[in-house]
Parts: C-alpha cells; sequence; structure tokens
C-alpha cells in the first residue's frame, strides 16, 4: 500500500520587540526570574492590556514576505482556558480576524520548487515559564506577555524533509527581516506539526496527530520521520489511527502519547473588549511596505540577472542576508562574481565552519578578498598559494599585497628558475616518465605535484605543464 | 460643628476662606462613622488612624489641588496602593495591589484624602449589597432596607452622611440604583469617559466608575476630576473633558425631552410612577419640552445583559486561582485540586452562578445562539437611543420599578432581583451615560429616583438638566433619621 504524507506546521515566533506586546516590561531574554514584570502581564487584577505597535509591525512584516493579505481591521480575541502559567486564565490572541491570510512560501528542493500555502500569521502574547520540582512548581512571568507570531501553514508539506526545508526557509526570510531570534534552542521558534497519511491519490484527510517537543529543525524531520513510519504500520495493520497529541522524544527517537487530559479544550474565545478594535492605518502599513529588504527569492533572482550566478549559486548567497550583502561588496571590487561566489562557498566556508564562526565575525574585508583574487589574474601568485594566504589574511588582518612581499610568495614563472624543479622532478621520478611514455597521461599531474612542493606551490602550473611535458616527450 | 452634612462644594469654598480646615472635617466624619457604622455596615475597610494620618499629610501643605483636603470613600473594586481591595469577596481576602487605579492617581494628584473603602456587592454582582462577604450595608432611611447594589456601601456612607465625595462602579446600574434608593446623587459616565484601570473588572464592556455625591454640583466636581483619557485604558476616549461645573448652571428652556413608554409598565409602583410624573411636570414648567418616546428593544435588554455581562464577568473572573494573589485553599493536593478548592471556597453564591452562567454562553455550541445573538440585539438596543437622540436632547426614566425593599425580600429568587436593574441597564449596553436623582418619597420616607440618561460624552446635557431640577426642589435636602 502506497502512503501520501501530509503535513502542517505551526510556527510560534517571539518578535524581537524592545518590550512586551500589551505592557511596557523589557522583553530581554534571560534575566533574573519575576524582574521584568508588571500587573498587565501578572494578570493583576484591574490591569489592562495596550498594544505595542512595534509588535504589530513586525508581524505585518513577516506576513507581508510570506504574500499573506493584511487584515483591514484589527482585532484580538480571547482564548480562555485555567493554566498556572497564564495569569489572567485566558491568553489574547487572534481567532476570526488574524492580521493576516493565504499567503505562501516557496520551498526549493535542488531544481524543484513548491509554493507551501501560509493559512493565517497572526499576533498573540506568551505565557510564563514553569520549572516543576519535586513536589512543587515554580513560575517565571518574564516570558509572560512576549509577542508571539503564529504561523500555520496548510497540509501541503508532503515528507519530513520538505517539512525541514520550510522550516529553513522560513527562518531565511525571518532573519532578513531581523524580527526574530529564530532560536529553537533558546525558544524564540516553537514548532508543532500535524500529521496524517492517506492513500497515494486520495483526496481526503487521514486522522491526524499532533506532534509537540521537538527543539531543532532536524528533530522536527526525524519526528515526523518516525511518525510517518508509526502511522504506516499501524494502517498496513489494517489498525485505525488515534486523533492524539503526542511528544517527540529526542533522546529515544520516538513519538508517545501525552499523557495529561489536555485534549477537551473548549477555549470559549470572544472578542477581548479591553482592547478596540481598529483599522489598520494605511500609511502605516504603506511604511513598513516601503522599509521592506529585499527578501531571499527577489535577491536571487536579482543575483541570477546581475551577476550571471547559477541558479544554485544565486541561491545558496541569497540565503542569508550577511553573506549576500558580503558578497555584493566583493563583486563590487572585482569583476567576476562568479569567483567570489566560487571562494565563498569554498575556503571561507570551510573556514568558517572550522573555527565556528558567522560571517559577521569573519577577518577578512572584501577588499582583501578582492585584492587577492586580482593577484592571482594576474599571475602574481598561483591559486595553491592563495589558499594559504587567505587564512593568512584572515589570522593577521594584514593586506594581502603586503604579506606575499614578505613571505616571497610570488608566482615563479621564470623558466631557468622552473627549470632546476622540473628537472629534479623527472630524475627522481624515473617510474613516471615511464608511464608517461606508456600512455599514462596524468603521470604528468603526479609530476606537477612534485614540482609544486619543491616550489612550495609558487610555480605556475601552466608553464611547469607545458615546460614538463616538452621535456617527457623529448626524455629517453 | 457638623462638616460632615455638608456637601462638597460648601466645605470647598469653607477650606477655601480658611474657616475650617481639612483635619476639621475629617474629624467629623469619624465621628459620624463611630455613631452609624455600626447599624449601616457602609465600609468595607476603614481606619481612623490611617485616614487622621492622611489627612494631617496633606494638610500641612498649602492648597494645590481642586479638591484639597476633600475626604473621598472608594469602593472595594477600585485598586489603592497597599491598601486592603477585595471586592467584598473571600477570594481577595488580604489583598494589597501593588499600584494604584488611574482614578485614585488623579484624586491623590489634586491632594483629595483617600478615606476609606465602601462595601458592595462581591464582585459587583448583585443589586442589594447582599453578597458582600462583610455583610449588608443597610439603607439609612429604613434599617431592614437594602441600600440598592452594587455600590449599596458608598450611596449609605454619602445619604448617612459619613462620606461627602464617593465613587462607585456601574455595569449595570450599580451607581444609579443605588443612588436612586438612597436619596442621592450618582452618575454614571459614558463608557470610555472615565479610566477603567485599576477598576476590577466585571464586564469590560460595560464597567465605569463614576460619582456618588449629594448633589448635582458634587458630581459635577468629582466627574471632572477623574475624567480624561488615559494611555494605560485602550478604552478609553481620546475626548477633551468639560468644565462640568460651569456648564449645569444654564437653564432648560427649549430643550426637548424624551419619556420612553416601555419604561412605564403596567403594574409599576405607583408611587414611583406618580414621582416621576410629577418631576416631568416639573421640568416642563421650566421650560423643558416632554414628549412621548419609544425604545422597542428595552423588553430584551436584561436578557442581553446577563448574557454579555455574565460571559465577560466568566472570562475577567478567570484570574482568581490561588496562585498568586488572595486566597489560596489549604490542604491543596494538586494543581486542580488548587483552583477547585480555592474557587469554591473563595466564590459567593452569586459569583459562581454568573461564572457558570458566562461560561455557558460562550461554550462551543451555544455561543452562535447566545453569546453572538446578545451581541446583535445590543447594537439594536444601541440603534434604539442614537434614533431617539436625534429627537431629544435627553431622555427620563424612573431609576428603579420601585424603592428600597426588604433585606432578605429578594434573595432566593435571583431573577427577581435582576428586574431591579430593567431601567437601568440599557444605559450600559448602549454606553451611554445616565444620572439618577431624588425625585420623591414614598409613603414609607423611601427615596425614589429620576433617572436622565443622555447621548454620548453629553454628561454636561444630563447634569445640567439633573441640576435645574434639583434646584427647584429640595428632595436633596433632606436626610434620613439615623
Amino acid at each position: 500500500m502506497s502512503y501520501e504524507t501530509v503535513i502542517g506546521l505551526e510556527v510560534h515566533l517571539q518578535l524581537n520587540t524592545k518590550s512586551k506586546v500589551f505592557c511596557g516590561c523589557s522583553a530581554d531574554f534571560g534575566s533574573a526570574p519575576n524582574t521584568q514584570v508588571c500587573p498587565v502581564c501578572l494578570g493583576f487584577p484591574g490591569s489592562l492590556p495596550v498594544l505595542n505597535r512595534r509588535a504589530l509591525e513586525l508581524g505585518a512584516k513577516v506576513a507581508i514576505a510570506l504574500n499573506c493579505r493584511i487584515a483591514k481591521k484589527i482585532r484580538f480575541d480571547r482564548k480562555n482556558y485555567f493554566y498556572p502559567d497564564l495569569p489572567k486564565g485566558y491568553q489574547i490572541s487572534q481567532f476570526d480576524q488574524p492580521l493576516s491570510q493565504h499567503g505562501s512560501l516557496a520551498i526549493v528542493s535542488g531544481e524543484t520548487e513548491k509554493k507551501v500555502r501560509i493559512r493565517r500569521v497572526h499576533l498573540e502574547e506568551d505565557t510564563g515559564k514553569l520549572f516543576h520540582q519535586n513536589d512543587y512548581s515554580l513560575i517565571d512571568f518574564n516570558r509572560s506577555g512576549i509577542p508571539l507570531l503564529e504561523i500555520v501553514s496548510e497540509p501541503d508539506i508532503n515528507s519530513p524533509e520538505e517539512a525541514y526545508l520550510y522550516l529553513t526557509a522560513l527562518k531565511s526570510i525571518l532573519e532578513y527581516l531581523d524580527v526574530s531570534d529564530c532560536n529553537m534552542e533558546e525558544g524564540s521558534l516553537r514548532c508543532d506539526a500535524n500529521i496524517s497519511l492517506r492513500k497515494k491519490g486520495g483526496k481526503k484527510l487521514g486522522v491526524k496527530t499532533e506532534i509537540k517537543n521537538m527543539n531543532s529543525f532536524k528533530g522536527v524531520k526525524s519526528a515526523l520521520e518516525y511518525e510517518g513510519r508509526r502511522q504506516a504500520d499501524l494502517l498496513e495493520n489494517g489498525e485505525r489511527i488515534i486523533q492524539e497529541t503526542r511528544l517527540y522524544d529526542a533522546e529515544k527517537g520516538v513519538t508517545e502519547p501525552m499523557r495529561s487530559k489536555e485534549e477537551a479544550h473548549d477555549y470559549r474565545y470572544f472578542p477581548e473588549p479591553d482592547l478596540a478594535p481598529f483599522d489598520f492605518e494605511e500609511n502605516f502599513l504603506k511604511a513598513i511596505e516601503k522599509d521592506m529588504p529585499e527578501l531571499p527569492e527577489p535577491k536571487k533572482n536579482r543575483f541570477i540577472k546581475d551577476y550571471q550566478l547559477s541558479n544554485y549559486d544565486a541561491a545558496i548567497m541569497a540565503s542569508d542576508k550577511s553573506v549576500a550583502d558580503y558578497f555584493e561588496k566583493c563583486a563590487a571590487l572585482y569583476d567576476n562574481p562568479k569567483i567570489v561566489a566560487n571562494w565563498l562557498m569554498g575556503d571561507v566556508s570551510a573556514y568558517m565552519k572550522d573555527n565556528n564562526i558567522l560571517i559577521k565575525d569573519l577577518n577578512l574585508k572584501p577588499d582583501q578578498l578582492s585584492g587577492m583574487l586580482k593577484m592571482i589574474d594576474s599571475g602574481v601568485i598561483t591559486g595553491k598559494v592563495a589558499k594559504a594566504l587567505l587564512i593568512e589574511i584572515i589570522q593577521t588582518g594584514r593586506a594581502p599585497e603586503k604579506l606575499v612581499k614578505e613571505k616571497g610568495l610570488e608566482q615563479i614563472s621564470d623558466v631557468n628558475l622552473l627549470e632546476t624543479a622540473i628537472s629534479q622532478a623527472i630524475s627522481e621520478n624515473p617510474k613516471s616518465v615511464e608511464d608517461f611514455k606508456g600512455g599514462k597521461d596524468n603521470a604528468v599531474m603526479f609530476l606537477m605535484g612534485k614540482v609544486m612542493q619543491k616550489t612550495k606551490g609558487r610555480a605556475n602550473p601552466n608553464k611547469v605543464n607545458e615546460m614538463l611535458r616538452e621535456k617527457l616527450k623529448g626524455a629517453k | 460643628m457638623e462638616l460632615n452634612t455638608l456637601t462638597g462644594h460648601r466645605l470647598i469654598e469653607l477650606l477655601d476662606k480658611k474657616d475650617i480646615s481639612p483635619i476639621d472635617i475629617c474629624n467629623n466624619i469619624i465621628n459620624k462613622i463611630e455613631k452609624t457604622e455600626n447599624s449601616l455596615n457602609a465600609l468595607a475597610h476603614f481606619d481612623k488612624e490611617v485616614s487622621l494620618e492622611r489627612c494631617r499629610n496633606i494638610a500641612k501643605g498649602a492648597k494645590k489641588g481642586a479638591l484639597w483636603g476633600m475626604p473621598v470613600f472608594i469602593k472595594d473594586n477600585i485598586c489603592v496602593k497597599d491598601e486592603l481591595t477585595t471586592c467584598s469577596s473571600k477570594i481577595l481576602k488580604g489583598f494589597k495591589p501593588p499600584y494604584n487605579a488611574t482614578v485614585i492617581e488623579k484624586l491623590a494628584g489634586l491632594d483629595a484624602v483617600l478615606m476609606g473603602k465602601t462595601n458592595m456587592d462581591e464582585f459587583a454582582f448583585g443589586s442589594s449589597t447582599e453578597t458582600s462577604c462583610y455583610g449588608p450595608t443597610r439603607n439609612p432611611w429604613d434599617l431592614n432596607r437594602i441600600p440598592g447594589g452594587s455600590s449599596g456601601g458608598s450611596a449609605a456612607a454619602v445619604s448617612a452622611d459619613e462620606a461627602i465625595f464617593s465613587l462607585g462602579s456601574d455595569t449595570g446600574g450599580s451607581i444609579r440604583q443605588p443612588a436612586g434608593v438612597c436619596g442621592v446623587v450618582g452618575l454614571k459616565p459614558t463608557y470610555g469617559r472615565v479610566s477603567r484601570y485599576g477598576l476590577i473588572a466585571f464586564a469590560s464592556s460595560l464597567d465605569q466608575i463614576g460619582p456618588i455625591t449629594k448633589d448635582v454640583e458634587d458630581a459635577a466636581i468629582l466627574l471632572k476630576a477623574i475624567s480624561g483619557r488615559d494611555e494605560m485604558d485602550s478604552t478609553s476616549a481620546n475626548i477633551p473633558v468639560s468644565d462640568y461645573v460651569s456648564g449645569i448652571k444654564k437653564d432648560i428652556k427649549g430643550l426637548r425631552l424624551g419619556i420612553p413608554k416601555e419604561y412605564f409598565v403596567e403594574g409599576m409602583d405607583e408611587e414611583v410612577k406618580n414621582s416621576i410624573k410629577s418631576a416631568i411636570e416639573k421640568l416642563e414648567k421650566m421650560g423643558a419640552i416632554c414628549e412621548d418616546t419609544s425604545l422597542p428593544h428595552t423588553e430584551y435588554a436584561v436578557s442581553v445583559y446577563y448574557l454579555v455581562a455574565t460571559a465577560e464577568a466568566s472570562s475577567n473572573l478567570a484570574r482568581f486561582d490561588g496562585v498568586q494573589y488572595g486566597l489560596r485553599a489549604e490542604n491543596i493536593k494538586s494543581m486542580m485540586d488548587m483552583y477547585k478548592k480555592t474557587r469554591k471556597e473563595g466564590f459567593g453564591d452569586e459569583a459562581k452562578r454568573r461564572i457558570i452562567l458566562g461560561t455557558f454562553g460562550l461554550s462551543s455550541g451555544y455561543y452562535d445562539a447566545y453569546y453572538l445573538k446578545a451581541l446583535k440585539v445590543r447594537t439594536l438596543i444601541k440603534r434604539d437611543f442614537e434614533e431617539a437622540f436625534k429627537k431629544f436632547d435627553a431622555i427620563i426614566t424612573p431609576t428603579s420599578p420601585t424603592a428600597a425593599f426588604k433585606i432578605g425580600e429578594k434573595t432566593s429568587d435571583p431573577l427577581t432581583m435582576y428586574l431591579s436593574d430593567i431601567f437601568t441597564i440599557s444605559a450600559n449596553l448602549a454606553g451611554i451615560p445616565g444620572i439618577s436623582i431624588p425625585c420623591g418619597f414614598t409613603k414609607n420616607n423611601l427615596p425614589i429616583g429620576l433617572q436622565i440618561l443622555g447621548k454620548h460624552f453629553d454628561e454636561e446635557m444630563i447634569l445640567r438638566i439633573a441640576y435645574n431640577y434639583e434646584q427647584s426642589t429640595d428632595w436633596h435636602k433632606r436626610k434620613p433619621k439615623l
């Protein structure tokens, strides 16, 4: 039996406003417990909420970036339930008139592009945080009232891999907009997933389960892989799927049903009477639209057009805003953007990975990189030398031109100088000569390597290649 | 000297002339309280030493604020920083808010003396002050009768000269109805006129804080002091505050007053009916033009109110859970146990009744038929008034269908109790301002109240009509014999 996987993702994103969504308390992360609180976010009797305009602005930015339609009238609703981390006994959220609806997010897998529809993006407040001890619990209300953006996708995602791609594409956009820290480990980005199976080609949705407690994008993917298999096994055995909420256990790699009876919630949504509905001012919206940065998709397309990058290269260059900005700075100083992209995707990226840093911490200025590339072009240094030189530049912060001079790294093209090294290489490696004579052309590469070793990578490779072949042809 | 029997504006005059000092007023009030409070039970929290100390501190300085040295009593659902604020409920036992309501900040800024908290129906649920955890307040005109509710403590205190200025709150009539049955003045401002920040919420879309005073001029003074846009309350209106006092003295010649036929029902109390009729005649003699009108959806007002208000109340009272403040039940075994025991022990019967009713009206499967439907009818009720106000400057009605009833008379039948608010409720649903002033007495010497309703933010108009009527009569000068 062939099943189609149907997945919907619900992301909760903490917005990086200075203060909370309904009061003036600081929204900073990591302070001592209950030090960023006031009567409003503590739900004290008599307190009233006042909307943080910036939270609305950031929410609108995300909605626009996700191609959603922004609501003309903004209205909030109360979601009523009892839990100690919810001090008012209700959460101020948005129910039937959300901030925005009907958007989309493109996910790219290799050459194929797919649009995942976004059902809605709305604004709400976060709860406090509970810490369970043995026979008591503690609550920290610093988090109570932090602005949250809820982004709900349609069930258009058809594999755990696509779910992963969706989350990375979403994060990329969110980082571009600089609206959130987007950190799943810290809790500024949370994700719940709904998954069901149906027979391939079927139209009706199968019974879905909700998966919670995933703490990383990879965790989401793994959890969905497990759950998909679990459901498929049940269906194969003719059993039914129970609609329930399951928690992912990253250590065991499994999902398990939630024990608490939190299923039967009637939230009794009704319009929040303390926040009068208002029109989303046209001028405000226009200002937000004008202030939008160029997003990854359009930037990628512009890179393809303006810099003649391939789709693949452009996508990588555009996926991170800091990298994209860096790339463009370099491209402005050097006339071959493709080469810039290669170096960024290759050696520079490797260096950053090895040293666990981001491009904003990279000690390599665009003019230093372009300076080095120009020296390769003009034959001052070889490509091989450049690879080591790159590290030198980063570690010392010194200009490439100076380093090349001081360390004597110039390319050797002088025939006389090369002659010695080449003769040595040939005489030391008679077998290679034999191989070449026997028709093995790559013996030349082997000998070239030896010449490079002798010249500490400084030999002009084309010249060496030319001279080697001549010598070998003429050798006995 | 019995300064406590004088009006606020008279005392302000005397203070200005330096004939008296704030301490004199404070002492007279304390004396009266010591004489009558045991029989009245109008005050929920009062400490005479604390009040005197406050008074002394203010009296030390020279007169600055407009209410310098004037005593004010505050209903127990309005937060006063570090002072007991309990909504006359066990569930807020010992609660002292860490902040002041905006109206308290305003009064303090005008150098008023905060004297104490007045008794009320628990969480403002009631029309008789009988659901208070501190026991009922009694009507100074007849100690066996209710003072009205839920601001019964404030109305009784003012009526008995235990207080001069007081604040109440009005969600369905809780300022006007007690003012009516206690023979004093009570004004519910337009929704949004006065900040609700610090008012412990009953129904967020209906609540307003307002003055309960001895006469109309005092109400105008107090209204001006507490009105205005508040950045902490998103529902407060950005409309300038008129000088309500100067407006009241204009005459009422040519003003058009509507008398809605739905408010003069079959079988209504004859004495009330006759009082109102006489009052209307008086107004006509003063030059106003009184004409019949209709507010066709009046009959639905009580039902709409008991769906909308209880729904909002059920949500507003969810925060009373024993987690952070107020009562937490003992011997609790789990989180659920804490919630259940605390709320079971902490809430009185009427509070529980309204929470259940409100929860039901919002619940899945019933929301559309009850809550949503009620919201729609509410709009129709509001439109009735907007229509009437196209033709009329104000609307005249009785405040209550009867004068004060006996304590215990209606407690066994909540529905009968709910009908006491029948004439006041619509104003809250429509958001319009309303004032109750004395317009007569029954043969048992019980006060009868006249209600004047006005357009949104037209408090000036209803104060003016009220003042003119008041000054042409002596009702406001009569005092209960305590």
